[in-house]
């Protein structure tokens, strides 16, 4: 078996074009005018920009219980058709990944598929109910060796139970994410609570709800000792608490999707539920300070929240359609759009909110790495000049829920390179 | 006009159409022994209530009957959906079967923008089958956002009652922010020139509505004086138990429209309720059967206002 792979004329980070000499999945050489070693398989980068792979801490591949909107393998691949070598799937799936059963069957059906690092999230509460704390240190002491743990979908809203998960993880090193939402002020909530909602008859999901469960969380973790991370976070007024928590050394860290970096609840007036979302698309003030906060680093990650659903669950009148929208293969190009155009990131910021920062919140020690010898061969290989138009039929997912049909966007995932193995190249998965 | 899903979808000069076409057919029918014209012959009127309603589906089923369209009433229960079939394919067999026009009443906000969108979709076969069929879409009340044709008839008894509509000043009283009655109105009538008041108390008020094109005003004894017509909401029984005022005895006392507030009215101002009445709470009986109450005459317009709008989107707008 070759385990040798040449990667030419490629600039790291967007700097001076390199080669890559990969042996067993590890950089061996760095440098430019590297030859082929004998039987080496080869890869023209094309003078594209060379970054770690991407690491999503927050997609729901649906399997087991739900595979008519997606499985394991349809999201792995969309997965590495967007630049990630490791994703976290969220646990509300049927039955719930709240024992060490089903995040073990997760992982394994990740390593069979191939094609990203799976890596389940595990339920912080049995069922999601937010009642009783699910077995935290066995799921992570599994072979599935589970590091983050969500109620995803749901708030852990009964702060002595999210206390004690607080505390109980302090001892695992294990970290808690939260979806921020007292579900008492969002009861029937079916968009963002503004203007366009109230002329809409749209019963609203005030952004309160969510500032006022960041904060208490902050107040929480802080006596806890434990780490926090905050899921999808979609209004200005949650970046000005989690400044100040960050100010006084709170362990805390925080997502925005490329959704709310992106989209407004303008899109609200079609009543098509493809713009149906939970936290809610806002205004656009809100995504000017998603854009500001995670360009300042107040807002740690760029993770997907990928939501496929099926046709049935999304083609029908808004109040009865499920939130959530595609993600992980328009990602990157949102990214380059809201973030690196209008000159808020370089390539080392994207890095950092794509790779290396959600690695060390997501606990993975070999993801995230410095494009360095020695270090694992896991890459994203892009071209930020190209566009493509997004097709839902076309992506990679069962489901093609995605909000931005039709639209053109800038920047292309050329190959996607896991462990010194091409898992998607010139938009065709390697299998 | 292909639908009526909005009032604005209406301009002032669509929507005094659709009244002026109200009024030529009640005159024609007036003194008529036969209320029948045949204006909508062969043309098929579907209402398709997912909510309980007597005035709008009996209005709107007697407008198509006075037009001589066949009219068919589906309701959700004892019809495919209490099987579980889906809006869509509800909406998309209606279409198949040749309905000119389906009257929606349905719980969701939204609904009817579906609907209009799916018709229109499967009309020409985009992307699958073709219905074959091009459906017009009339929203009757779609969750909380909006009654077009409520707005409408309210709208036409205004100007009955007070000669014109434009320079009146209207206010509406309630439970605006649950109210798809309030939303229709307030844009119908400021797009007709009116000068529209909003009381309610904080909690009832919709996010926003300092956008809309009205004013709000915390005191209703303040604007009864100088108003010329006030339009009394239904406050929802499951609202008494949100939180959204502390008692119905409260709610009476600041914002019914008691014998004693409808003295402070002009003399020539008229009472406007849409229905079903909450008596005593909303409104004393003495009031909404007393002779500034324009009740009844909302409920006849009701009638007149629909057959308007099935002729523009079934037969187009007289020239």
């Amino acid at each position: 078996m070759n385990t040798e792979l040449l990667i030419t004329d490629v600039r790291p980070y967007g700097g001076d074009a390199v080669d890559v000499l990969v042996r067993d999945g590890v950089v061996a050489e760095l440098g430019a005018g590297l030859d082929a070693p004998e039987g080496a398989s080869t890869l023209d980068g094309g003078g594209h920009v060379l970054l770690p792979g991407f690491v999503d801490l927050h997609v729901h591949l649906r399997e087991p219980g739900g595979e008519e909107s997606e499985d394991i393998a349809t999201g792995s691949a969309a997965a590495a058709l967007g630049g990630f070598t490791a994703v976290f799937a969220m646990p509300n799936t049927d039955p719930v990944a709240d024992t060490a059963v089903v995040v073990e069957h997760v992982r394994r059906r990740g390593e069979e598929v191939g094609l990203v690092d799976v890596h389940p999230v595990g339920a912080v509460t049995v069922g999601l109910e937010g009642a009783k704390m699910a077995e935290l240190g066995t799921m992570a002491g599994s072979r599935a060796q589970v590091r983050m743990f969500s109620d995803d979908g749901r708030c852990v809203n009964d702060p002595l139970i999210m206390r004690r998960a607080l505390e109980y993880a302090s001892a695992l090193d294990v970290v808690i994410a939260q979806h921020a939402e007292d579900h008492r002020l969002t009861g029937g909530a079916q968009a963002h609570e503004g203007v366009v909602a109230s002329r809409l008859g749209l019963a609203g999901w005030p952004a309160t709800a969510e500032e006022t469960i960041v904060a208490r969380d902050c107040a929480l973790v802080r006596e806890a000792g434990a780490a926090l991370h905050v899921c999808h976070i979609s209004s200005a007024r949650t970046v000005e608490v989690l400044r100040a928590a960050k100010a006084a050394g709170v362990r805390v860290s925080a997502e925005v999707t490329p959704h709310h970096l992106l989209l407004t609840d303008g899109r609200l007036t079609s009543y098509d539920p493809v713009n149906k979302v939970n936290p809610p698309l806002r205004t656009a003030a809100d995504t000017r300070a998603m854009r500001a906060a995670l360009a300042e680093g107040v807002i740690d990650v760029v993770a997907t929240d990928h939501a496929p659903h099926a046709a049935q669950y999304k083609d029908t009148e808004w109040q009865a359609a499920r939130p959530g929208m595609l993600g992980l293969q328009t990602a990157f190009s949102v990214v380059v759009h809201t973030m690196v155009e209008p000159g808020l990131l370089d390539w080392r910021g994207v890095a950092r909110v794509l790779s290396e920062r959600p690695a060390e919140i997501g606990r993975l020690p070999d993801q995230g790495r410095p494009i360095a010898v020695g270090e694992p061969a896991t890459f994203a290989l892009v071209d930020p000049e190209a566009q493509w138009t997004v097709r839902g039929a076309a992506l990679a997912s069962r489901a093609s829920n995605t909000p931005y049909e039709g639209m053109r966007l800038p920047g292309v995932v050329v190959a996607t390179v896991l462990r010194g193995t091409i898992t998607a190249r010139d938009g065709k998965v390697q299998t | 006009m292909k639908h009526l899903l909005s009032v604005t979808d209406l301009d002032a000069a669509t929507a005094t159409g659709l009244l002026d076409t109200a009024d030529r057919l009640k005159q024609a029918l007036l003194g008529r022994e036969v209320r029948k014209l045949p204006t909508l012959r062969g043309r098929t009127v579907v209402t398709m209530f997912y909510e309980n309603s007597t005035r709008t589906r009996v209005s709107f089923e007697i407008a198509g009957k006075w037009m001589s369209a066949d009219t068919v009433n589906v309701s959700a229960s004892g019809s495919s959906v209490s099987k579980g079939e889906s809006l869509r394919d509800t909406s998309l067999t209606l279409s198949a079967m040749g309905a000119d026009c389906v009257v929606v009443r349905h719980p969701a906000s939204g609904s009817a923008h579906r609907m209009a969108a799916w018709a229109d979709r499967a009309a020409v076969g985009g992307g699958g089958e073709s219905t074959g069929t091009h459906t017009s879409i009339v929203n009757a009340g779609d969750g909380t956002h909006e009654h077009p044709t409520q707005a409408l008839l309210d709208a036409a008894t205004l100007r009955d009652r007070l000669g014109a509509i434009a320079g009146r000043r209207v206010a509406i009283v309630g439970d605006v922010l649950h109210s798809r009655v309030a939303r229709s109105n307030v844009f119908l009538l400021a797009t007709l020139g009116a000068e529209v008041v909003v009381v309610a108390p904080p909690t009832l008020l919709p996010v926003g509505i300092a956008q809309w094109p009205c004013r709000v005003s915390p005191s209703l004894d303040a604007e009864l004086p100088a108003l010329d017509a006030v339009m009394m909401l239904r406050v929802q029984a499951e609202r008494m138990h949100g939180s959204f005022f502390p008692s119905s005895r409260e709610y009476a006392v600041s914002y019914g429209l008691s014998q004693a507030r409808a003295a402070l009215l002009p003399d020539h101002a008229v009472v406007l309720h849409p229905g079903p009445m909450v008596r005593g709470m909303e409104i004393v009986p003495a009031v909404a059967d007393g002779p500034a109450s324009a009740v009844l005459a909302q409920v006849s317009n009701g009638v007149h206002v629909r057959m308007a709008v099935l002729y523009h989107l079934l037969a187009g707008a007289p020239e």
